[in-house]
């Protein structure tokens, strides 16, 4: 289905414009503020209501990428855009959260509305950017890029130590995007271009995969984060605001996994899987040593950042399983996971506005004065301990279902996930919610207000439903997961039919 | 009718958690309960077709999950196995409804409870109207859920906060088996719908797969993972810590959850995975160890609680250890007809000590009990006939499923049967002491509480009452009356293809073994009665002479010291280590610590910014970007052919 109109452009650039003319307003008093919120707000919705147009109209019956744009840029790179079954899903994701994360934040942001906003609107634009690329260096900048307004919500907008967690939250991607930087040159001489579906069917030496591969993991591993790279995430989630921590935990953090299914599986398929073990190891690693430290944690939005590096560790031993069931797995607790953890920093969002801080021993016996906040905060939670019936559990069932095809110690190891899950989930809403009310200051607690009800409503719906019926997304991925895992596999099996060649 | 059977719990669920604050408290009971009871009646009508007619309905309802060759579906199966579980279900559920209206009048919150009681019998039948096992598995957690959010129900107390995390965690580490069971399914069937799965079966017999490394046969290995989800949820030996704690709950939902339904579906997995299991004898074997082994222990620790549903509690954990026990030497029918009788008289004697707590403001120590009879009589008849029931006291209900299932344990004549006869045979001789025991304490003597709380006591309203009169009857007649359908005559029309059947029946039964759990019954009462009626002084000198024995039997063999000190405490120690040691010292201090040490040293005598360093990176980073954009430029022109 092709539109007269560039549909991935305007969705992508949309968000842009928004931004300009936020930035067209002038003044710095109230009215200017309640502007730059309505415009964002409206922004964001618009561009939200035109993305669905994609869902509508794309063919899932095809691997092929859709919606395609390409016209000549500089030189040798074309702006080229395109969305396949992997990305479209997070384009929609990401679409979603921004209106909801803007609604979120007019109880937060109260000074500098108008540059948070623009700095919002760009960081969207950015990160739908990353989705829809099909060029190499597009891609490179908007996925650095993306760094920089949020690099810029966490160091202004942040809490007292917001200079050293975007100090380290700097330097880790820094190290990583490096690297990355320097495989693409690489790549770009090998093959000669930057068009990612002409790297798509190149065929890299197998030496060359190693060391490309290897550059690629060290920029994805730290954007998921993987184990042990990990330790920038609790320290910019717990500065950061809490449309920042949204966002970071909504969507940021899938931009590693989308990088292993878009560059890693399909490009370097022999090196990744002579890696998958080395893979499988952090992943579990990561699955049960975040698990332990999130059971220790005092600050609520550490514990949730701790979990979130738990989840990735299904994520990614689902992807590098490279079975239908592991592949659609990993996305689909992508996705899951970024409703679920946007929903789970709003509801500390919502606490933090009304005393500003998340230090659990604060908080205890909430639900007698926000039973309303209570139901949102359980929802959540349960989903994150992957409770059938919500889309938390989709997704960690079929990564699991998928790795014991493949390694039945990789599938036992990682279940346990599931016991410490429901540990610190559960203890962390005990804490916070049940009980007596001890500390006085909580006795004038409000319930949610309407706003904020508005801001958890499609999170939660959207958390039961795909928990009762996730085929429309798994249907959606499963042409393109066939088609890379094919690839993958013919890859595969070229090689070993040179390496038999070859053999004396 | 089936999408109703299902549905009416689960809108009377939404109905009072959604619209509960609006509507008021009474018209949530109103609409809750009364729908309940359209299910239950529903159900029946299900049970005559389905069980007595031989009318098996499978219904799809909708897609669940598809991925590559992986499919699941939301469906309804009903086959006598699930008929059975409806009918249990729906009645003790509508009954336990009715009652809480009663009991549970004057707490400010009945609309969450009676919309988590809906949930919960959705749940349950979702679990048992499944068609494969991932809907079973929906089912399983989500009335995991519900018993999680009951026990916690008077959330205010910590140790009912306590109390629902470690069943929901126990439960999980049940779950954890049972997941990989699952997994274990797909990667031996390809599939995991029940019929696939038992067409398949007699073909895996024998084979082998890797399981960490180990070959193992697969279809041992299969059962055994699954029988873990089930020795979780039915509180069995060595995961049955969580279920005496689960008491801080309110009666009601001990009654219906954790006495006659949820901790059943263990008992009802099995059955209906009987096809499975009955090819893997050691798991099988294992099956029954375990159920024996939880009789017995249960039966122990139950003889020494003073807590009066503690003493249920571990009754029940006793009793599923019964149905395990009889499923463990292939008898199936005899574990699901002792669930059917269980659930009527183990729901009784939860409903009357409700009855009792209620009336004795809320005391549930019996050591503070005592003479109830003469001012509750109702109540004290009502408990009685549950009693008889449950040590087995001929003709009622458990005399009928219990000895058959004594009887059948000694026909296996392997040394897994003879351990399970023993060990059944010893616990129904402790199951009448420790009832007997608890009716003495409660009902004869002298009263041993505050005098004003007795002068208050009261029989229950009717709306307590009814629910006990059904119960009673149930526990007096579903013996008599289910036997030639469950084990009896017909069972081989009755259950068909729903779980495997002994081959034979056993005809020749000796005497002395019918007899023997009659005298092992009678032997508790004289005992109970000696110490608790005519000799009242020798418990005391018993508790003198043995206080560690007691303390032993008291802590329930210590299992929970145990576990503490080598799971919780070690995994609390591990996560603090992990998170200061190795997060904070190792990776940070070698990684970005160490390095933004050096960095900060340089860039401190070049930078002055009072808002931090960020614009400095930001900058950075955009200087990193347009070079690159400029090198693409430049190499890009230049190689452009």
């Amino acid at each position: 289905m092709s539109y007269g109109w560039p549909i991935l452009s305007t969705v992508t650039f949309l968000p842009l414009v928004g931004a300009l003319l936020i930035f067209a307003l002038r003044g710095d008093d109230d009215s200017t503020a309640r502007n730059a919120r309505y415009i964002a707000l409206w922004t964001t919705l618009i561009t939200f209501a035109i993305s669905l147009l994609l869902w509508r109209d794309f063919d899932p019956t095809t691997a092929k990428f859709q919606f395609v744009e390409e016209r000549s840029w500089l030189g040798p790179i074309n702006f080229h855009m395109g969305v396949d079954g992997i990305s479209m899903p997070f384009v929609i994701l990401t679409t979603l959260l921004m209106p909801i994360t803007v609604l979120s934040t007019y109880g937060a942001i109260k000074t500098r509305v108008r540059e948070f906003m623009i700095a919002f609107l760009i960081l969207e634009t950015l990160m739908l950017g990353v989705f829809c690329s099909l060029d190499l260096v597009m891609f490179y900048l908007f996925f650095e890029g993306g760094l920089i307004p949020m690099f810029l919500i966490i160091g202004i907008w942040g809490g007292s130590n917001r200079v050293y967690a975007s100090f380290k939250f700097f330097l880790y991607t820094l190290a990583g995007s490096l690297l990355m930087l320097l495989a693409i040159m690489a790549m770009y001489w090998e093959a000669g271009t930057t068009n990612i579906p002409q790297l798509l069917a190149h065929d890299f030496p197998p030496q060359m995969q190693t060391w490309l591969w290897l550059a690629f993991f060290a920029s994805f591993a730290v954007k998921l984060p993987m184990w042990p790279v990990h330790t920038w995430l609790p320290d910019a989630h717990v500065q950061a605001p809490t449309a920042g921590s949204v966002v970071l935990a909504g969507i940021l953090l899938k931009l590693g996994g989308y990088g292993f299914l878009r560059f890693s599986i399909p490009m370097f398929p022999l090196a990744s899987a002579d890696f998958a073990p080395f893979i499988y190891t952090l992943s579990v690693i990561a699955v049960i040593y975040t698990s332990l430290v999130a059971l220790a944690q005092e600050d609520m939005k550490k514990l949730i950042a701790y979990s979130s590096i738990a989840h990735m560790g299904f994520v990614t031993i689902g992807i590098f399983t490279l079975t239908m069931q592991g592949l659609q797995g990993g996305i689909f607790l992508m996705l899951s996971h970024g409703i679920v953890s946007a929903g789970l920093f709003l509801c500390v969002g919502v606490v933090y506005d009304r005393m500003h801080t998340h230090e659990i021993s604060v908080f205890g016996g909430l639900v007698n004065r926000m039973p309303l906040y209570a139901a949102v905060f359980m929802v959540f939670t349960l989903a994150n301990v992957g409770l059938p019936g919500t889309s938390g559990f989709i997704g960690e069932f079929l990564s699991l279902l998928g790795v014991f095809q493949v390694n039945t110690w990789v599938a036992t190891l990682a279940a346990t996930g599931v016991i410490l899950s429901a540990c610190y989930a559960l203890w962390l809403y005990r804490r916070i919610i049940f009980g007596e009310i001890t500390n006085p200051a909580l006795k004038a607690l409000q319930d949610l207000s309407l706003r904020e009800v508005a801001v958890m409503v499609p999170l939660i719906v959207l958390t039961i439903y795909f928990g009762f019926h996730p085929n429309p997304v798994l249907d959606v991925t499963a042409t393109s997961v066939e088609a890379l895992m094919a690839d993958f596999k013919a890859n595969l099996a070229a090689a070993e039919q040179a390496r038999l060649a070859l053999a004396p | 009718m089936y999408h109703a059977i299902l549905f009416l719990p689960l809108i009377g669920a939404l109905f009072a958690g959604l619209f509960g604050r609006l509507v008021g408290a009474r018209a949530c009971e109103i609409v809750t309960t009364t729908l309940m009871f359209v299910a239950a009646f529903l159900s029946w009508i299900a049970f005559y077709q389905v069980a007595i007619e031989g009318e098996d309905v499978r219904i799809a309802l909708m897609g669940f999950m598809h991925s590559g060759a992986f499919e699941t579906y939301w469906s309804i199966r009903v086959d006598t196995l699930t008929a059975v579980m409806l009918v249990v279900v729906n009645t003790v559920s509508s009954l336990v409804h009715l009652y809480s209206v009663g009991y549970m009048h004057e707490d400010p919150h009945k609309q969450r409870f009676f919309a988590y009681l809906s949930m919960f019998t959705f749940a349950m039948l979702a679990l048992v109207t499944a068609d494969d096992l991932v809907q079973l598995f929906f089912g399983w957690e989500g009335v995991g859920l519900a018993s999680y959010l009951l026990i916690g129900f008077w959330y205010k107390k910590p140790s009912a906060n306590a109390a629902a995390i470690k069943a929901f965690v126990v439960n999980r580490v049940g779950d954890f088996g049972f997941l990989l069971g699952i997994f274990g399914i797909y990667y031996i069937f390809g599939a995991v719908q029940y019929d696939t799965i038992f067409a398949a079966a007699p073909d895996q017999v024998g084979k082998t797969m890797t399981f960490l490394s180990w070959q193992v046969p697969a279809l041992e290995l299969i059962c055994f993972l699954l029988f873990m989800g089930a020795m979780g949820k039915s509180a069995q030996f060595l995961l049955h810590t969580w279920l005496p704690d689960a008491m801080e709950g309110p009666t009601p939902v001990s009654a219906l959850i954790h006495a006659a339904t949820m901790v059943t579906a263990g008992v009802f997995m099995v059955a209906r995975l009987s096809p499975l299991f009955d090819l893997a004898p050691y798991a099988l074997a294992f099956v029954a160890i375990i159920g024996a082994t939880s009789a017995f222990f249960a039966a122990t620790a139950a003889v020494v609680q003073t807590d009066i549903k503690r003493v249920i509690a571990y009754s029940t954990c006793s009793q599923l250890g019964y149905m395990f026990a009889a499923e463990g030497v292939g008898a199936y029918g005899a574990g699901m007809f002792h669930l059917f009788t269980h659930a009527c008289f183990k729901a009784l004697l939860f409903l009357c000590a409700g009855a009792v707590i209620h009336t004795l403001a809320d005391n549930q120590d019996m050591r503070r009990m005592g003479g109830l009879r003469k001012v509750i009589p109702f109540t004290w008849a009502m408990m009685l006939i549950g009693s008889l029931a449950l040590t087995a006291f001929p003709l009622t209900s458990g005399f009928v499923s219990k000895d058959f299932i004594i009887e059948t344990t000694w026909f296996d004549h392997s040394l897994t049967g003879q351990y399970t006869y023993w060990m059944v045979l010893i616990a129904a001789f402790l199951t009448s002491l420790y009832t007997w025991r608890l009716m003495f304490l409660t009902f004869e003597g002298n009263f041993r509480g505050p005098k004003d709380v007795r002068d208050h006591a009261h029989e229950p309203p009717w709306t307590m009452a009814v629910p006990l009169l059904v119960l009673a009857a149930g526990a007096l007649f579903a013996g008599l009356g289910f036997r030639h359908l469950f084990i009896g005559a017909d069972q081989a029309a009755f259950w068909r293809e729903a779980i495997v059947l002994p081959e034979h029946g056993h005809h020749d039964v000796p005497f002395w073994l019918v007899l023997s759990p009659t005298i092992a019954m009678t032997l508790g009462f004289v005992i109970a009665w000696y110490c608790y009626m005519w000799q009242p002084l020798v418990p005391f000198g018993l508790l003198k002479r043995f206080p560690a024995a007691n303390r032993f039997f008291l802590h329930a063999w210590y299992f929970d010291a145990l576990y503490d000190r080598i799971f919780v405490r070690p995994a609390k120690w591990l996560a603090n280590v992990l998170w200061k040691v190795g997060d904070g010292k190792i990776i940070d201090g070698i990684g970005p610590n160490g390095i933004a040490a050096r960095v900060l040293d340089i860039t401190r005598g070049v930078v002055r910014l009072q808002t931090g360093y960020i614009y400095h990176y930001a900058f950075v980073m955009l200087i990193g970007v347009a070079l690159l954009i400029t090198y693409f430029i430049v190499a890009g022109g230049a190689l452009k052919p």
